[in-house]
């Protein structure tokens, strides 16, 4: 697979949020606003990048010589969580700005299902480094494009006078599915 | 059984139900509901899991520093999914391989980790249990529902038993992700219309 490929494979035909329902709960929580969608997106961009990293390391150079794949679930979940709090640390003391912009998404990231499923998928689907850190940052940068989308949509929506019933997450969806459709008129591409 | 052992037990099924009303676990729900027995699948490991970990984390709750309980949380859960998993991949492959990525995915699925925390880690493993096995069975229900309201749209059947004749086309939509987010959509507004008659 090439790394355009990738690319394209992940942002537009199997987007990780409208095809793949990994990350809803943020999808869903944190895109009433353009802006703090977008602060979510890069928070995500950022954690997912580093994570896949440490999880194909530590899979590869840990995990299997001592036979212990099975145990990939948990470790990787406490490798994520500890991750995220040490990103959490060093941002807050290096760069106080960036950490004002992500600092209040980060532990909100660490039962994001997006984080830990593209570290398991990468592993799944047998990638190298090079490419699993192109996947992830493929599929981060689909997240981000999809609650961007979305938020400017919400905002919209936000004016219009809806039934009571409907108010809130049912909207929500019905929005985010005719978002979904709009995607599947890419799928075929790269296939 | 008394009032609050039947109020733990009904609540996750009706009036907290984690798919209607509380919105958790959204991602599996949207994800494995393409039909009815994936769907039943799903909720039923998610079930199991819920009783072992809030059993578990009711049991030693008193052991675990304050500090670090959702680690100590997170890693009891996982150890729980890890068997499950296995335990699905060895005697269902069939529904192991329909659900993927998704069984995994249990360890972030935000009602356990919110019983676990709420609920377990406050009260004793005879209620714990209760109200595991009535957010399960609550997920479960609404997953089931949702998975059968999807196959019979989409696939034209039921429980894999297929009633529509060999030339008619189902709405092949309602199996795609767009009908996951529109079906739940739907379900949704007439719980809330529901409630709103009461």
């Amino acid at each position: 697979m090439s790394y355009i490929m990738i690319f394209i494979v992940a942002i537009f035909v199997n987007n990780i949020v409208l095809s793949q329902f990994l990350g809803i709960c943020p999808f869903l929580g944190v895109s009433k606003k353009i802006s703090t969608s977008l602060g979510m997106g890069f928070a995500v961009m950022f954690v997912m990048t580093l994570s896949s990293v440490v999880t194909f390391l530590i899979y590869h150079n840990l995990l299997v010589p001592f036979k212990l794949e099975f145990m990939m679930t948990v470790v990787f979940i406490l490798v994520i969580a500890a991750l995220v709090q040490m990103v959490e640390i060093i941002l807050k003391k290096i760069s106080p700005a960036l950490y004002q912009a992500l600092g209040i998404f980060l532990p909100l990231i660490t039962t994001n299902c997006a984080v830990l499923g593209i570290a398991l998928l990468a592993i799944q689907k047998d990638l190298s480094l090079m490419q699993s850190i192109c996947y992830a940052l493929a599929n981060a940068m689909g997240f981000t494009l999809a609650i961007v989308l979305f938020a400017g949509m919400r905002e919209r929506l936000s004016k219009s006078r809806l039934p009571k019933a409907v108010q809130g997450t049912p909207i929500a969806l019905i929005t985010a599915g005719l978002l979904s459709m709009a995607f599947m008129g890419f799928s075929g591409v790269g296939n | 059984m008394n009032n609050l052992s039947r109020q733990n037990l009904t609540r996750g099924i009706f009036r907290e139900n984690p798919i209607l009303v509380m919105m958790l676990g959204m991602c599996p729900t949207l994800g494995v509901s393409t039909s009815a027995l994936n769907g039943l699948g799903m909720g039923l490991a998610t079930l199991f899991v819920l009783i072992l970990s809030n059993t578990a984390i009711s049991a030693v709750k008193s052991l675990i520093p304050n500090g670090v309980r959702i680690p100590c949380f997170i890693v009891i859960i996982a150890s729980f999914v890890t068997v499950i998993d296995m335990l699905m991949a060895a005697y269902t492959p069939q529904l192991h391989s329909a659900l993927g990525i998704y069984i995994p995915l249990i360890v972030v699925n935000c009602i356990i980790l919110g019983r676990a925390e709420s609920f377990a880690s406050k009260n004793t493993i005879f209620q714990s249990i209760l109200d595991a096995i009535g957010m399960g069975v609550g997920f479960t229900l609404g997953l089931t529902l949702l998975g059968a309201i999807r196959e019979i749209l989409g696939a034209g059947s039921l429980f894999g038993w297929s009633f529509l004749s060999e030339d008619a086309t189902p709405i092949l939509l309602f199996i795609m992700p767009p009908g996951a987010f529109l079906a739940l959509a739907c379900m949704i507004i007439v719980s809330n219309r529901l409630k709103e008659g009461k």
